[in-house]
């Protein structure tokens, strides 16, 4: 069994370690590019949303260095992710793929088949077991998160900026080659280490603004440009407001009651919006209300073209601009988003932050 | 004097207006509806509701805004799910809200939440909430709800033996080709956002048939093949209803109308034509948005008909290679 997985920004990294040492043989897909994409766009719905697109993509090219079996999470509504494994089985099946699909479905589906589909996947026999990998996932993930937290964080702060991706790039080639938890964990702690000695500006207080919206434009750089690169460039310091971290928290460890970070959004976005409305639209509302208590300077909203909550969800943002002062952006991603006007927008609202801060600081 | 509620003609109007009309009736409470889709509240639509939104709901926007200075409430209902571990479309979930944020000047909204996902205890509460805006009590409420309800099932009855939503116009004569009109009720319904597609299909001596018109627990056995169940209880039936008339070959084409940017739709076409293309029943789309020509809907309707009229007339279905010729 040959596993492979779709790419969702550092989740490959956590997921190959974590495959490995349970005694995997894993094929993580080769980093997005243009070809992902295009193979992508040939081969799905036209009107579908760009992830499943990209994921396409993903599979295709794995399947071609040899993966023959494919791992993904499933959901039930109601926003469409539900069906990607249905779609994506009819689609390879039609270009004559002979693959496997292994979808952990939540457990409102039926425990029987999450628990085969867990144990067939990571090789182990009992519960226990899945007990000890998830630890192991955990650690893996919540440090792959931390260094891209951290390496954000540099970015706005470094005296010269380059120095951080000249770092994460590194990282980036090394990952491909260490093999197994133990590698993979050394090799984080370095990078690590040589992030927090680059050197910083001293009384320099960056821009901040919040990345809210659909969690995988938040989280793909392929798809979202490189935002979070891009601002650190300038000098801002971002936060997203969804991680993988934060998805396997409140979905997975702290199940059935979800996290506290994300029930905080559901109360922040109350007043707004009380029900839930699909994917993470009311997570969105409520995160862009809590960067604006914690005193963020602005939020930037990413989706993909037509994502039915975040399109429930910017009426709604528009309105929070309006009641709170609060700037918020909304930048729409799809598979004809040209890039250059991409960074005119980004410049043009960071130009827009860091004049209201000059007014404030007038008056 | 009496409260007056309105009800927007968009949206679920196509699928729960008789319901709704009964059940205000029996409180004794005046409703208001606004007028069939036209130009101007079009434009209105368009004009408050963010750009990224689709057709109907921005449709739906412009009949809340001609309402909104005629009326006392306005009815909007927060469907959430109308069956056990089923869902509506996002948009439906956010309805009411996007709305409310969009739009200034509003009366009072109605927007008794529908949940249904877990039991059907909240509809009672829905039923309740509506009615206290009107100082009813919880059973009086609950009483007219039943009584509209019996009126309501012996409407869908109508429908079932193939008259059309929203008056129930019969359709019965013979034709020669029966064309699978499928879609949302708020795209196939609407007059003006589907220019008439209905009138024009039967000028054409295509008859219609929607799967509105097939009863719940064929399209459900239908689609218990796929891999996945089907969590959007307006997404099953369109699926449902078009395995169901495909499997049984009681239709010759499927025009699908979808408005640009449906989320649901981009899932439920790409399941429905891969079905059609193994059997090779003709499959054709129809896109439309704010700014669909007529005349372009009218050129493909056209040619989706003669190329059905050749296909009878001038296939001969011997088999080439093994193989059906329209088949793939």
């Amino acid at each position: 069994m040959k596993i492979t997985f779709p790419h969702m920004g550092n989740i490959y990294i956590a997921g190959k370690a974590f495959l490995e040492a349970l005694g995997q043989e894993v094929i993580p897909p080769p980093r997005c590019s243009r070809r992902t994409l295009e193979l992508g766009i040939k081969h799905s719905p036209e009107t579908i949303c760009l992830p499943l697109k990209i994921m396409i993509g993903n599979f295709i090219e794995s399947i071609e260095k040899g993966a023959d079996t494919i791992l993904l999470v499933g959901s039930c509504g109601p926003c469409r992710f539900g069906f990607y494994s249905i779609l994506e089985e009819g689609i390879l099946r039609d270009l004559g793929y002979d693959v496997e699909f292994i979808v952990y479905e939540p457990i409102g589906e039926g425990i029987n088949k999450l628990k085969e589909n867990v144990f067939k996947t990571l090789n182990i026999t009992n519960i226990g077991e899945v007990l000890k990998a998830a630890r192991l996932g955990w650690r893996l993930i919540h440090k792959a998160d931390q260094i891209t937290e951290l390496a954000n964080e540099t970015r706005a702060y470094a005296k010269d900026s380059s120095r951080v991706d000249l770092i994460i790039n590194n990282y980036h080639r090394k990952v491909e080659q260490v093999f197994g938890e133990e590698e993979m964990m050394d090799l984080m702690d370095k990078t690590i280490n040589s992030l927090n000695k680059v050197e910083r500006k001293k009384n320099y207080e960056p821009i901040r603004i919040g990345l809210i919206g659909e969690i995988y434009t938040l989280i793909e750089p392929f798809v979202n440009f490189d935002i979070e690169r891009r601002l650190g460039h300038m000098g801002v310091l971002v936060e997203k407001s969804l991680t993988p971290t934060i998805w396997l928290d409140h979905h997975v460890l702290k199940f059935p009651f979800g996290s506290r970070n994300e029930k905080e959004k559901h109360r922040l976005a109350r007043p707004y919006l009380k029900t839930l409305v699909g994917g993470h639209g009311r997570e969105t509302v409520g995160a862009a209300i809590g960067y604006e208590k914690r005193g963020f300077d602005g939020a930037i909203q990413l989706l993909p073209l037509n994502c039915m909550p975040e399109i429930v969800a910017k009426p709604i943002l528009n309105r929070i601009n309006r009641d709170l002062e609060f700037p918020i952006m909304t930048l729409i991603l799809d598979e004809m988003t040209g890039e250059a006007g991409f960074i005119t927008r980004l410049e043009a609202f960071v130009d827009l932050l860091n004049r209201r801060r000059e007014e404030d600081s007038v008056v | 004097m009496k409260d007056k509620v309105g009800i927007p003609r968009g949206m679920f109007y196509y699928d729960y207006y008789i319901l709704w009309e009964n059940f205000f009736n029996n409180l004794g409470v005046e409703i208001v509806l606004s007028p069939e889709t036209n130009k101007d509240i079009l434009d209105k639509g368009v004009h408050a509701c963010v750009d990224e939104a689709c057709l109907p709901v921005k449709v739906f926007h412009g009949h809340v805004d001609y309402l909104k200075d005629r009326v006392d409430y306005i009815f909007i209902p927060k469907f959430i799910s109308v069956y056990r571990r089923e869902y509506c479309c996002p948009k439906h979930l956010g309805l009411p809200d996007m709305v409310r944020h969009s739009m200034k000047g509003l009366p009072e909204l109605i927007k008794p939440k529908v949940d249904l996902k877990k039991s059907n205890r909240d509809m009672k509460r829905a039923i309740i909430h509506t009615g206290k805006y009107f100082n009813k009590s919880a059973g009086a409420a609950i009483k007219a709800f039943n009584k509209a309800q019996n009126r309501f099932q012996r409407y869908m009855e109508s429908i079932r033996q193939g008259a059309m939503p929203i008056h129930g116009i019969k359709y019965d004569e013979y034709n020669p080709s029966q064309i699978l009109l499928l879609g949302h009720s708020y795209n196939i319904y609407d007059r003006y956002i589907n220019m008439g597609i209905v009138d024009k299909l039967r000028a054409n001596d295509a008859g219609v048939i929607t799967v509105e018109m097939l009863d719940t627990h064929t399209m459900r056995k239908h689609t218990s093949g796929l891999s996945k169940r089907i969590f959007w209880t307006h997404g099953q039936r369109i699926v449902g209803g078009a395995f169901a008339l495909m499997d049984e070959g009681l239709i010759d084409g499927i025009i699908y109308i979808s408005s640009f940017g449906c989320g649901m739709d981009s899932v439920l076409m790409e399941l429905t034509e891969r079905r059609a293309k193994k059997l090779g029943i003709p499959f054709t789309i129809l896109t439309i948005d704010e700014q669909t020509g007529e005349a372009g809907i009218n050129t493909r309707i056209e040619a989706f008909l003669d190329m059905l009229k050749w296909r009878s007339k001038d296939e001969d279905n011997l088999p080439t290679h093994g193989e059906y010729i329209h088949s793939r």
